[in-house]
């Protein structure tokens, strides 16, 4: 047969073709409905947090953060509660990183405040001493892309249903509504809001200042998104 | 054509040749400077602070992994397709002008999409899906660019006048199968302009930018299954296409055993895919894709080392050649580098080693030896044994080789070594308590403790750049300085007696 095989290049594509799509057909197609149902207390991210996890994103913050705490005691007394699959329902792309250069960040949100994000980002050796981390001085002055982060927003409830606008059932019992603006100014205008809410918690001056002028930086959105995560 | 040698044509295999060298060198100068900006902070701001934003370490990192993958890696079985393939279906490329043609399409398109990818990912426009990092307009390039590749392999393939396929060949089909399916299942992305808003608005936001088809744990188990076999189709598939090739015709051994190439040819194929799910053991995906993720890693050595073993007993009787030619050195150790690495690699996926392993610098460590080791000697060895006979002039120099050879080897050695001992210190420490069940240690604290491991990392990775720009010089100098023969080196190797 393999003889054969060899002699006729279409056939041996066609079996090795088979061969190698087999593991992906039995081994990833099965959880596939499963695995994307969200857990109660999962909410969809806000305009400023979306905008923000792209700042997180376009900096490649997952080459040295991971985001997913493993089911070990030494894990979760570092971290928080170790992951469930249906806290990432609504993580297009996830961000599980693959080495941890930096710590985990997945519940980062518990445990560390928008006025540590600041100083932090700023010149991380200050606040952590011996760490390896760069600053990361350019998200104060670079403005936050919110149109993509809107344009992500509508794109995701169109074709995958995110409940945006609708109430998501939270763990105490209550629920919660993630606006989506109607268009771009409006949101534009939630985004603001949000963002002035963070500017309040932040010292540096040319932040607020950027703010006040209906402008949002980086940082801004950046923080929003890790206050997020818990 | 009458009773005398296939006069092949190269013009594309050097094209290829010549991003191999340049591309390597990019790709190698930013990992050592990376290396450097975990040991020295401080580096991350080499062009001054108002450039960190395009020279810090996160920036640097997918433009790193992907000039050594796609760049060198990737123009490496370009070049030794376009080598190869005319010679074990024997054929020519210059009797096909629509071949060559498409050839040269080929080479140019790829040169546009390393353009472009080079310019998105310093402007940190990324998807952050690893080695798929390209948003989709570049997609569409790569995808362009992989099928010019298929068409030139099948349509070297439909002009054979060697009916059967060498083993090489059964590689770089491989390689272009695996690649076409994993790629597009892993970029499966919409765009978000077509979001329209309730106003009625679209188009709205960066055009270039679009949303993931799978989300959270599916997204992880599609990157996975791709990453893993990224790894495979690139790092593996086509650099054994490579050594069937190279080692036999430089040693003048004939290939140890048929049936052990068709066991790990076929075993390779098959078992390969499912051993993505070791890279998320204990995450949210399901238990049993994580335990198949791990035997299917352990078996993965058998066709491994079946290939490995069969290019060791290739060199049966002949080991002096060992000792004799520089390039027998190059494809041995290599070999060797790719037995070592996929001993190790099955050792990591074992989930009671992989709760120590996983997210430290163990990983980093694994990689290395496996791409410093083995794809780059292998790439290296090829493009040596190629300069003479497509440039038609011997190598400029063995001495430069031999030392070389060396440079690098104990650069690899510091690498490895280095990182093991770095990973299972940080892995160790993440999980210790004290006596009162506290964790023993600060983050900081397993951070700190790495600095001498990341600055002896850093030295062999130099090591590793300087041989490589030692190889360039050697290339370079035998493009130009040496005579030209009058007919291509056929038969006796210059590295040869």
């Amino acid at each position: 047969m393999f003889h054969w095989l060899e002699k006729h290049p279409f056939f041996f594509a066609v079996g090795v073709f088979v061969v190698i799509a087999f593991a992906g057909l039995v081994e990833i197609l099965p959880n596939f409905a499963q695995a994307s149902r969200p857990v109660i207390g999962t909410a969809p991210y806000s305009t400023l947090e979306l905008a923000g996890r792209h700042v997180y994103i376009k900096n490649s913050c997952n080459a040295c953060h991971s985001q997913l705490v493993r089911p070990f005691k030494s894990e979760t007394d570092r971290y928080g509660h170790y992951s469930l699959s249906g806290e990432y329902a609504y993580d297009r792309p996830f961000l599980w990183g693959s080495k941890r250069t930096g710590p985990d960040l997945w519940r980062v949100g518990n445990y560390r405040t928008t006025d540590w994000h600041e100083n932090h980002m700023k010149n991380p050796a200050s606040v952590v001493p011996g760490s390896v981390m760069p600053a990361y001085k350019w998200m104060f002055s670079n403005k936050a892309d919110i149109n993509t982060a809107f344009a992500e927003q509508l794109t995701v409830a169109q074709y995958f249903s995110v409940p945006y606008n609708q109430s998501v059932p939270m763990k105490d019992g209550t629920t919660k509504v993630v606006k989506m603006g109607g268009s771009v100014a409006e949101a534009n205008a939630i985004a603001l809001e949000e963002a002035k809410i963070i500017a309040a918690d932040m010292k540096d001056q040319d932040v607020k200042d950027t703010v006040a002028r209906g402008e949002i930086p980086e940082i801004v959105a950046l923080i929003a998104y890790l206050n997020s995560l818990k | 054509m009458v009773n005398r040698p296939l006069e092949y044509d190269y013009t594309i295999a050097k094209m290829f040749m010549l991003t191999t060298i340049v591309l390597g060198i990019v790709g190698m100068l930013i990992g050592v400077i990376l290396a450097f900006q975990l040991a020295f902070p401080g580096v991350n701001t080499i062009l001054g602070e108002g450039l960190a934003e395009y020279t810090n370490f996160s920036r640097l990192r997918p433009l790193h992994t992907d000039a050594v993958i796609f760049g060198f890696t990737l123009s490496g079985v370009f070049a030794t397709w376009y080598y190869v393939g005319q010679r074990v279906l024997k054929v020519s490329m210059a009797e096909s002008a629509l071949l060559m043609f498409l050839g040269k399409l080929h080479f140019w398109l790829y040169l546009v999409v390393v353009v472009a990818v080079v310019v998105s990912l310093f402007a940190g426009v990324t998807t952050s899906k690893e080695y798929a990092e390209f948003e989709w307009p570049i997609d569409i390039g790569v995808v362009v660019v992989w099928v010019l590749f298929g068409m030139s392999i099948f349509g070297l393939i439909g002009i054979r006048r060697e009916k059967s396929l060498y083993i090489s060949v059964w590689y770089y089909i491989a390689t272009f199968l695996g690649i076409a399916m994993l790629y597009l299942f892993n970029n499966m992305e919409i765009p978000t302009m077509l979001g329209t808003s309730a106003a009625g608005e679209s188009g709205i936001g960066a055009w270039y930018h679009s949303v993931s088809m799978y989300s959270g744990t599916n997204d992880a188990l599609v990157q996975w299954w791709y990453g893993h076999n990224a790894v495979a189709f690139g790092f593996t598939v086509p650099i054994v296409a490579m050594i069937y090739y190279f080692l036999p015709k430089e040693s003048g051994q004939a290939i140890y055993s048929y049936k052990l190439s068709l066991l790990s040819f076929w075993g390779l194929m098959f078992v390969y895919l499912w051993a993505g799910g070791h890279h998320l053991l204990y995450s949210t995906v399901p238990d049993w894709m994580q335990t198949m993720g791990s035997i299917f890693s352990v078996i993965l050595i058998l066709p491994s080392w079946g290939s490995a073993i069969n290019m060791l007993l290739t060199m049966k009787g002949e080991w002096q050649q060992v000792a004799a030619s520089p390039l027998i050195k190059f494809m041995i150790l290599a070999s060797t580098f790719y037995m070592f690495s996929t001993l190790e690699g099955p050792i990591q996926a074992i989930k009671s080693v992989n709760a120590i392993a996983h997210f430290t610098d163990w990983i980093v460590g694994h990689v290395h030896d496996g791409v410093l080791g083995w794809v780059g000697f292998m790439i290296m060895a090829a493009l040596f044994h190629m300069a003479p006979r497509v440039f038609k002039r011997e190598i400029y120099s063995k001495s430069l080789m031999v030392a070389q050879f060396w440079i690098q080897t104990l650069g690899v050695v510091l690498y490895f070594t280095s990182m093991w001992i770095a990973g299972i210190t940080q892995g160790m420490m993440w999980r210790a308590h004290d006596e009162f069940g506290n964790l023993a240690y600060s983050f900081i604290d397993t951070v700190t403790v790495l600095h001498p491991y990341y600055v002896i990392r850093g030295v062999g990775g130099l090591l590793y750049l300087v041989g490589f720009l030692m190889f360039a010089y050697n290339i370079y100098k035998t493009m130009s300085a040496r005579p030209v023969e009058d007919h291509e080196l056929q038969n006796a190797s210059p590295m040869g007696a």
